[in-house]
């Protein structure tokens, strides 16, 4: 680890402040990403802006149509939330599976979405379930955030304060973890809604997406059928030693049936 | 029989310092005035080394010294040696690549030490490698044992790469079975390196006195003595009565912590150059690069039988990757611990075997749980396996046809080994039953309603352990004996002090040896304390590896105990007025035969050391030590059964079952050899599932971290069910074989055996990763 001035603001405007001011500077949420590339050396800021004791950034909201949830909010939280399990389930499990016991007691909402690492289980669940986050100074749509590898809408400085998330009829998120790191290799987040039924994948590409045909055949009809025959194009998928793009699409296919098959498993 | 006596399945007294942070590992030793070290690691597999420049580096601050391989030849340290010389099947001697341990014109694999920056503290240490310039001229790299024969020629003194064409058998013997055979069998074989990750990193810590000019170097041996032996006959570190090496608690070794490396070296050597004590402790990222590798073997095989499906011949070609440089002992893993075992537990009467070792610009490798044997063990029980499905007789069906059977001991195998003894279809038999074979038609027809393919694979695998006897190993190539030391120092109020020269890296030794000494002199446990692991307290020996400590050190601590018994009752004679072979030892007591005089062990102990009027021929004292040198090596062997179910859909290999009977002569404390078993199976299915030590095609290391490198973890194992059957080894005193390797030895082939089995396959590689079984499952 290079060294480093560290910071400890209590409130989003000084955080906002101290970043402002420093020549490179870097907050820090569960750091469950920033920390392990900094004990390597990968990355050198200038600061270090710990948002652990910015008051407001944590917490669950629940509505009558939404749930919202602090950015500096413990994925342990999540999982664990009554609230989160009464309206979005398939959310409070999302986070279950994410990492491990001590990743789930350190990482955090904010700073998995700020991240977007193209294997995070959060952003299936922004994307699928058409998400707002709300920033210090904005409000951004999931379709807007996600823009390529480790690359978001969130400008220089920008924070996240809390993520709204629609509540759905009924959600499923089945993720094919990688047999190593855990993360996902492909996830896939279904969520039914009056409107229809989205689909937000993490893990294939090179970040979170919605898959057009995958929405368009479920809408046709809500079966794990729907899908056999859909179209995959997996030339743009991440290729690794793990799994392949070929591999990627296959899996892509078989979690987004289970997915389903889970969902209709619900009560309608 | 007491609670705590052999075969007793008594709790690990090490663990309560273990498991409540206790534990004293060279991490942990601080000394006054240390300083801190980080190593100058090349970032290129193969590069010339054209220039170093420190000066940035010694003007940070905090720096105390930055040193290369240039001022360890200025200092006369010489190449770290590999200690099993192996000849070629023409005669000729293997071809030794020189290894500094800092490089000093040449860097041959990412990772590989060049020089050490000294420091007062981490940071500032890791402040000086970084502001080091070195200018390397990058050269095309072997990356890939596959690449290895046509390739760059790394080493000047090493045509082809090729540093031994090894065989063993009678080619012209094989040759004729096959000629005769009915049937013949062949397989292309894979076995995936693997990376051996011990919990605790390497680390060292040396000192220097100057008064004495002593050397002490505390570090993460698996035997400290043979890293003394090695530091000062070899590389001129210190005469070997002014180098005392301690290994405290280890956390693990697997093979990885026998060798002697370059960063401890250097580490000790550095501590004379600063006049302060010197520590460094590996990262994980280190541990991953510098940490000796294990298997990678690419074979072909080929098993010839008569039309009843009898083994007439096996024959056998083996490239191993040795890595950039010969580790330690690397050279005698895919030769005298690979071929050695061709046999298995068959009857094969022509077996011929060739293994060509190359170098590659990877990691040494050298032996890892198993080395050798497990990748032996792969060999045959894949074919024996395949075989049998190609004959369409029943796999287990096949075995017993062709196993040794028990009346055939002592056993000549065509490949240089004696077994001693074995009853292979008792283990056989017993795994079976626990399996439940009879009922897998059924519970493969459950899997396939749920969509599932199931499947079943057995693997009844041998060893040899317990190594070894000195004069076979010497006049195989070691360059050293390969018996056990032992001391057994009774104190005047009758606790006892062991002094062992096996070291405990996790297997228990505390516990069982205590348990050994503590039966045969009919005393309380508690009483007896095992010392290993310190040059300066244990007068000599040679670690634990191969599966040895109780089979060899255990028989050297019964050979010593038995001398404190002959002493004691010459002792107890007289003063009891009677002729020592008069006197009985049964359970603590002395006592002459058909009378009621007697004395307890405690008394004679004392005194032993107060002796008030003992004749001139009876020394004081009660102390003994012995040297106990195998006649054999021991022949743990076994069936493993592994039952898989897999998701055709993602590729998903689950393990449903696993039976693994193991016949370990006798046991001495029966819970930590399941523990062992345990241990041995996890990896074993880490190999076959998970692990895999990956470089890309240009010799860079893709699976430095837990990131990519699959450990095993308990979510991906099954309840192990393990029994054991019993034949003693016939030639050491306690009838024992040894636990240690056997689970990773027998498990592998079972697993692929069982997924080839449920996906009606010839063969996959290992590890059976999604991607590939989903590819095999869907016919990709």
């Amino acid at each position: 680890m290079y060294e480093f001035d560290y910071h400890h603001p209590d409130s989003v405007a000084a955080a906002i402040a101290l970043r402002a001011g420093a020549a490179d500077g870097s907050y820090l949420a569960g750091g469950m990403t920033l920390l392990p590339t900094l004990k390597q050396r990968l990355a050198s800021p200038s600061d270090l802006i710990d948002l652990a004791g910015v008051t407001g950034l944590t917490g669950i909201e629940v509505t009558a149509d939404r749930v919202t949830i602090g950015a500096m909010t413990r994925h342990a939280e999540v999982a664990a939330s009554e609230q989160i399990k009464g309206s979005i389930p398939a959310l409070a499990f999302l986070a279950s599976q994410i990492g491990d016991t001590q990743v789930r007691n350190r990482g955090t909402l904010g700073g998995s979405v700020a991240n977007s690492d193209p294997s995070a289980d959060y952003p299936a669940a922004v994307i699928g379930l058409g998400a707002t986050l709300q920033t210090d100074h904005r409000t951004i749509a999931a379709e807007d955030y996600f823009q390529d590898l480790f690359q978001t809408a969130l400008e220089e400085g920008e924070l996240i304060r809390s993520i709204a998330f629609p509540i759905p009829r009924r959600a499923a998120y089945r993720k094919f973890p990688n047999p190593a790191s855990r993360y996902a290799v492909v996830g896939v987040f279904v969520a039914q809604f009056a409107a229809g039924v989205r689909v937000g994948v993490t893990g294939a590409g090179p970040c979170a997406f919605r898959p057009a045909e995958f929405e368009a055949a479920l809408n046709q009809r809500l079966d794990p059928a729907a899908l056999d025959d859909v179209v995959i194009d997996h030339d743009r998928f991440n290729s690794d030693m793990h799994a392949s793009a070929e591999y990627r699409g296959n899996l892509l296919r078989v979690m987004a049936r289970r997915a389903v098959a889970d969902l209709l498993a619900q009560p309608a | 029989m007491s609670d705590t006596g052999i075969g007793k399945s008594v709790k690990r007294r090490e663990d309560i310092r273990f498991i409540t942070g206790q534990g004293r590992y060279t991490d942990d030793i601080t000394q006054p005035d240390q300083t801190m070290a980080v190593f100058l690691r090349s970032p290129h597999p193969r590069a010339r080394i054209v220039s170093i420049d420190a000066s940035a580096a010694l003007e940070i601050p905090g720096v105390v010294g930055v040193y290369t391989g240039k001022d360890l030849s200025a200092d006369k340290i010489g190449d770290i040696p590999c200690g099993w010389l192996v000849k070629s099947a023409d005669g000729t001697d293997m071809l030794v690549a020189s290894r500094p341990p800092l490089a000093v014109e040449w860097v041959n694999f990412v990772g590989e030490t060049y020089g050490i920056v000294v420091a007062e503290t981490l940071a500032a240490a890791r402040a000086g490698a970084e502001a080091v310039v070195t200018e390397f001229e990058d050269l095309k790299a072997v990356a890939t044992l596959a690449d290895a024969l046509g390739g760059p020629q790394i080493h000047a003194n090493v045509p082809d790469n090729l540093c031994f064409h090894w065989e063993l058998g009678d080619g012209a013997q094989t040759d004729a079975a096959f000629a005769a055979a009915a049937h013949v069998t062949t397989l292309e074989l894979t076995n995936n390196r693997l990376i051996p990750n011990a919990m605790e990193p390497r680390a060292a810590v040396g000192i220097y006195d100057r008064s004495t000019e002593e050397f002490t170097l505390y570090t993460t041996s698996q035997n400290p003595h043979l890293e003394r032996l090695i530091l000062s006959a070899f590389v001129n570190l210190a005469p070997e009565h002014k180098l005392r090496v301690i290994s405290p608690d280890v956390g693990g070794g697997f093979g990885s912590k026998i060798f002697v490396y370059p960063e401890e070296t250097a580490v000790a050597w550095a501590a004379k150059q600063v006049g302060r004590p010197v520590k460094w402790t590996a990262d994980r990222s280190e541990a991953f690069l510098s940490d000796a590798h294990g298997r990678d073997h690419i074979t072909t095989a080929e098993l010839a039988m008569d039309k009843d499906g009898v083994f007439l011949g096996f024959r056998v070609r083996t490239r191993a990757n040795l890595g950039a440089y010969l580790s330690t002992f690397a050279s005698s893993v895919p030769t005298y611990l690979y071929g050695t075992l061709l046999a298995g537990q068959y009857r094969t009467p022509a077996i011929h075997v060739a293994v060509d070792g190359v170098y590659t610009n990877t990691a040494p490798v050298d032996a890892y749980r198993g080395a050798g044997r497990p990748e032996a063990t792969y060999v045959i029980e894949r074919i024996v396996e395949t075989a049998a499905r190609e004959l369409g007789v029943d796999p287990a069906e096949l075995r017993r046809r062709n196993f040794i059977r028990p009346d055939q001991f002592p056993y000549q195998t065509p490949v240089a080994l004696i077994y001693d003894t074995g009853d292979y279809e008792a283990s056989l038999d017993k795994a079976l039953k626990l399996v439940d074979y009879a009922g897998f038609p059924e519970r493969r027809k459950a899997s396939e309603a749920r969509g599932k393919k199931r499947g079943i694979g057995l693997s009844c695998y041998i060893e040899a352990c317990g190594l070894a006897p000195s004069q076979l190993a010497i006049q195989l190539g070691a360059g050293v004996g390969l018996y056990e030391s032992g001391e057994v120092r009774v104190n005047p109020t009758a606790s006892v002090t062991v002094f062992t020269g096996s070291h405990s890296h996790g297997q228990g030794h505390e516990t069982t040896f205590a348990q050994i000494v503590s039966d045969r002199l009919g005393i309380p446990f508690e009483n007896v304390e095992i010392v290993h692991g310190d040059t300066g307290r244990v007068e000599f020996g040679l670690g634990t590896y191969g599966s040895r400590s109780v089979a060899v050190g255990g028989s050297a601590l019964m050979k010593a105990t038995d001398k404190i018994i002959v002493k004691g009752k010459r002792i107890a004679a007289h003063m009891l007025d009677a002729k020592p072979e008069d006197v009985d030892f049964e359970e603590g007591i002395f006592a002459v035969r058909a009378t009621n005089r007697k004395l307890t062990f405690g008394e004679v102990a004392f005194a032993a050391y107060v002796p008030a009027n003992f004749p001139e021929d009876l020394e004081p004292g009660l102390s003994e030590k012995s040297f106990y040198d195998p006649k054999n090596f021991t022949f743990p062997a076994g069936t493993h059964i592994a039952e898989v179910e897999i998701d055709p859909e993602t590729g998903v290999v689950t393990v449903a079952k696993f039976v693994a009977v193991d016949d370990f002569g006798e046991v001495i404390n029966p819970m930590i050899v399941e523990g062992q078993v345990h241990g041995g199976i996890a990896q074993g299915i880490g190999q076959a599932l998970l692990e895999h030590g990956v470089y890309d095609g240009m010799g860079q290391l893709v699976t430095g971290s837990f990131m990519d490198y699959c450990m095993p973890r308990a979510d991906d194992l099954p309840n192990f069910i393990v029994d054991t059957t019993v034949t003693a080894c016939t030639h050491n005193p306690l009838g024992v074989k040894g636990c240690g390797e056997a689970g990773a030895i027998g498990s592998p082939p079972a697993i692929i055996n069982a997924v080839t089995d449920a996906l009606g396959i010839r063969d996959i590689a290992m590890p059976a990763s999604p991607e590939r079984v989903w590819r095999a499952a869907q016919g990709l």
